[in-house]
């Protein structure tokens, strides 16, 4: 159980890093922009991947009518996911150290992973719904007001993952750094719950 | 039936394999000499070299790649350019400013890379204005010219503008002797009464700012061109000399008497030390000296009042004549610094000579008579060698730092490879026609790119579809990696170049910069936040602090500007987006439009002489909706009372 409670008091601490590095990233490619504009995603605001990338997404963005791209003051998960990962950091420590001081069982571990993997899921969906905003959501004067094959307007929501073309841009939608440590991590404490468990068969 | 298949199939590969290889084998005979896979840079890819190319009478500066010829810009240096709005804007404007007033143009010829250590190092090019004495620096990293300071008591500048190998100096010398101080005398008097003036122009090592060190006063002689010494005659400068006869009319006889003229030798650091130590006269002068601030995007005029001036039998030791045959036009000197070449343009043969052998001569005060009291030595203590070319009209030499030199013959149309040292010819080709001025990258400092060398013609005739009377020069790329010089390429340049320069891609892509920072931007006018648009009028002049970004001006509709206003449009790109500038033109603009970059701030005056309401448009097309991109201004009566008022979108 010693070892399952180190993995479980580490794992957490890889969920610090998504404080430095990107979650997701985004990245519009389009013949004029042989170097593409990016999105950086972090759990605190967007950034672009270069200094000005923002405004000059922004900027091309209100010919077809979409917002432009939210300062973290204006949606209120920029000001909530830090704490929430904060919590999730601290209760999966003191859950790793308690279990190190044997006052819980691995049972604990998989709560914390599951309760963990609820939050990444609605996280994901969140994000979704403001992608769908984001994309749907224009302005009726909108310069460039196009339609689909069919008729019906064309949209812009950007893939929550992978790649889809889009007028001229080629626009790529992956996790990045701060979602592969998140994934290492909660990984880290499954593992804790599996050697925890292994070990309390093992005991019984 | 399967294993048929396969062997069948291997069968195939293996033929395709052999006729692969039939056809390497074939095409490898035809690579060898093929021209156009060596100067081919395919569609999306990036040439090996930037080339400098002076413009000659166009006063400007023209960037072109190597080996494929294509040229990228135009850098306005001294002459106005309506392109971008150079000497038009009231911001560059002051550039063009001299002790004469308002110059907008100059003939343009010898671009030099700034260097340290004696290598390239890409910071800086400098290039002269022969006609009104000037020297321009330009950046290396926004390829605008920033600086030009005029060249007082000076005419033709034309041995300039060479810098020495730490960029200390970029130095000027006369062509045309004159008059020290300029006054109205007889011009039969030239004798004694003119002098020529070598001009030391100190740079500052880390904003690059000129300024005007001092002046040598030379004999009234003509001093054509110049190159710095470098290594082991680093401090040395040479300059080549004609018209030592000191003729003041028709000087293509009168000039060319005397078998031999001078490269003046001048040991730069050791009248820099006397200057240190207070030597020199200051004389009075009156001269421009004209800055670009990158941050205000504004450049301002200061004239300066005086010159410190030195004459060189005062510092002793500090100049000598080296005797050179034949009225000698390039002076050019190797990358060991070792050989001063002297090119006596009314001969077949060069002249070589050797530093250590000057500087044996001088420590022997071998001296051979004197001119104006500066000690002349004699040609057999100074010879090298002598390059017995066969070739007629030799003018300049580059290097390719692995021992050659590589010599232009302009009245025998070709280019001459011979070997420092032994001195014998290795090969030679033509050109096509009456070849100036050559360029290896890097082939006048201590370490040259010897892959190719481009010639720059006087003359072009029928290279190319004919284009009426007047014809863009040409100019020949040959590749010297091997043995034999090949002739790859051959392009129309713009304007007359004369010099040029060239230096590796790689160390200046890099830093080329991409926009100005609109949070840098300083000039007094700009707008930097969208909505710090504004209409000011201030008596008659009326100040419109304007924006663009894609695709509108802020504000696009303006009333209230009156018949006899003098307008300043002041506008501001807010585009922070690589090669994304925006235009600006109005109707009946007395100057031309201007073209604005990213985060920069330019100023347009519009004065106005009919009622109506007039259009302005963005004239480079920026966007989708780059048609859309323009405005009104409502111009009224003199004695109107429309009130002053702008808006956008309203």
């Amino acid at each position: 159980m010693k070892k399952a409670s180190l993995l479980m008091i580490i794992g957490p601490l890889f969920l610090l890093g998504l404080y430095v590095f990107p979650l997701w990233n985004i990245m519009l490619g389009a013949p004029q922009y042989p170097d593409p504009l990016g999105l950086n995603i972090h759990i605190s605001g967007l950034k672009g991947v270069n200094e000005f990338d923002i405004q000059n997404i922004d900027g091309l963005n209100h010919y077809i009518g979409m917002q432009t791209l939210p300062k973290p003051e204006e949606m209120w998960e920029f000001g909530s996911f830090p704490i929430v990962i904060g919590t999730m950091v601290v209760l999966g420590v003191v859950i790793g150290i308690l279990g190190y001081l044997k006052k819980v069982n691995y049972k604990w571990f998989i709560g914390w992973f599951i309760l963990m993997s609820i939050m990444g899921v609605l996280g994901m969906y969140d994000f979704n719904e403001w992608l769908v905003d984001y994309g749907t959501n224009l302005d009726p004067n909108a310069i460039m007001k196009l339609t689909n094959p069919d008729g019906s307007p064309m949209t812009y929501k950007p893939p929550l993952l992978g790649h889809v073309k889009m007028l001229n841009f080629d626009v790529t939608s992956i996790p990045s750094t701060g979602a592969w440590l998140m994934f290492a991590g909660m990984m880290l404490t499954l593992a804790a719950a599996f050697m925890g468990w292994k070990n309390s068969k093992k005991q019984n | 039936m399967k294993i048929h298949n396969y062997l069948m199939m291997s069968m195939g590969v293996a033929l395709m394999l052999v006729s692969c290889g039939q056809q390497n084998q074939s095409s490898n005979g035809a690579l060898s000499s093929s021209a156009a896979e060596k100067v081919y840079v395919a569609p999306g890819e990036q040439d090996e070299y930037y080339a400098f190319l002076s413009g000659g009478y166009s006063g400007n500066l023209t960037v072109y790649g190597l080996p494929s010829g294509r040229m990228f810009k135009e850098i306005p240096v001294f002459s106005q350019f309506p392109t971008s709005g150079y000497g038009y804007s009231e911001e560059t404007k002051p550039m063009l400013t001299t002790s004469h007033g308002f110059v907008p143009w100059d003939d343009a010829h010898h671009p030099d890379i700034s260097q340290t250590n004696g290598e390239l190092d890409g910071r800086w090019i400098f290039i002269n204005g022969n006609n009104t004495p000037r020297i321009a620096r330009i950046s290396l990293s926004t390829f605008e010219t920033e600086e030009i300071i005029e060249v007082p008591n000076s005419a033709g500048n034309h041995s300039s503008s060479f810098i020495t190998e730490n960029t200390e100096y970029v130095v000027a010398g006369t062509r045309f002797s004159v008059p020290i101080p300029q006054r109205d005398i007889p011009i039969n008097q030239y004798k004694s009464n003119f002098k020529g003036s070598l001009s030391f122009i100190s740079v500052d090592p880390e904003h690059g700012h000129m300024d005007l060190k001092f002046q040598l006063l030379m004999p009234g002689f003509n001093y054509d061109l110049s190159h710095p010494g470098r290594g082991k005659s680093h401090g040395w400068f040479f300059f080549t000399t004609y018209n030592t006869e000191e003729a003041h009319t028709l000087q293509e006889v009168n000039a060319s008497q005397n078998d031999k003229d001078f490269i003046a030798a001048v040991n730069w650091k050791k009248i820099e030390e006397y200057v240190n130590n207070g030597g020199g006269t200051m004389i009075p002068a009156n001269y421009a000296h004209n800055l670009y601030d990158e941050s205000t995007h504004m450049a301002t005029t200061t004239m300066k009042k005086e010159v410190l001036t030195v004459d060189p039998l005062k510092v002793p030791g500090a100049v000598y004549f080296l005797p050179t045959p034949k009225s000698p036009h390039g002076c050019d000197v190797d990358p060991s610094g070792q050989y001063i070449i002297g090119n006596g343009k009314l001969s077949a043969d060069l002249t070589v000579h050797s530093f250590d052998k000057m500087i044996a001569a001088i420590e022997g005060e071998k001296f051979d008579g004197e001119a104006y009291g500066i000690p002349i030595l004699k040609f057999e203590d100074v010879l090298a060698g002598q390059v017995k070319s066969g070739g007629l009209g030799p003018l300049h030499t580059e290097f390719d730092g692995n021992g050659n030199a590589y010599t232009t013959f302009f009245i025998s149309s070709e280019v001459v490879k011979w070997k420092l040292g032994t001195w014998e010819v290795i090969d030679r080709k033509p050109t096509y026609y009456s070849v100036g001025h050559l360029m290896i990258p890097g082939g006048n400092s201590r370490k040259p790119f010897g892959k190719y060398v481009v010639a720059m013609n006087k003359i072009t005739k029928d290279r190319y579809l004919p284009t009426g009377p007047e014809m863009e020069h040409s100019a020949q790329i040959y590749d010297i990696s091997g043995e034999k010089m090949e002739l790859i390429y051959d392009f129309p340049t713009h304007g007359e170049p004369h010099y040029a320069a060239g230096i590796p891609a790689d160390i200046l892509a890099p830093k080329s910069q991409k926009i100005y920072r609109l949070d840098e931007n300083k000039h007094p006018y700009a707008v930097t936040s969208p909505t710090g648009s504004k209409v000011v009028r201030e008596g008659n002049e009326v100040h419109v602090y304007m924006s663009t970004i894609r695709s509108h001006f802020t504000p696009d509709n303006i009333e209230g500007i009156k018949v006899g206003d003098k307008v300043y449009f002041h506008i501001t790109n807010h585009e922070q987006d690589f090669d994304v500038p925006h235009g600006f033109a109005i109707l009946g603009q007395n100057t031309s439009e201007l073209l604005i970059m990213p985060g920069q701030t330019k100023t347009s005056v519009w004065e106005p002489k009919q009622v109506g309401v007039w259009p302005f448009y963005c004239t480079d097309f920026c966007s989708a909706l780059h048609q859309e991109m323009q405005g009104y201004v409502r111009v009224s009566p003199a004695n109107s009372g429309v009130e002053l008022k702008w808006s956008l979108g309203e």
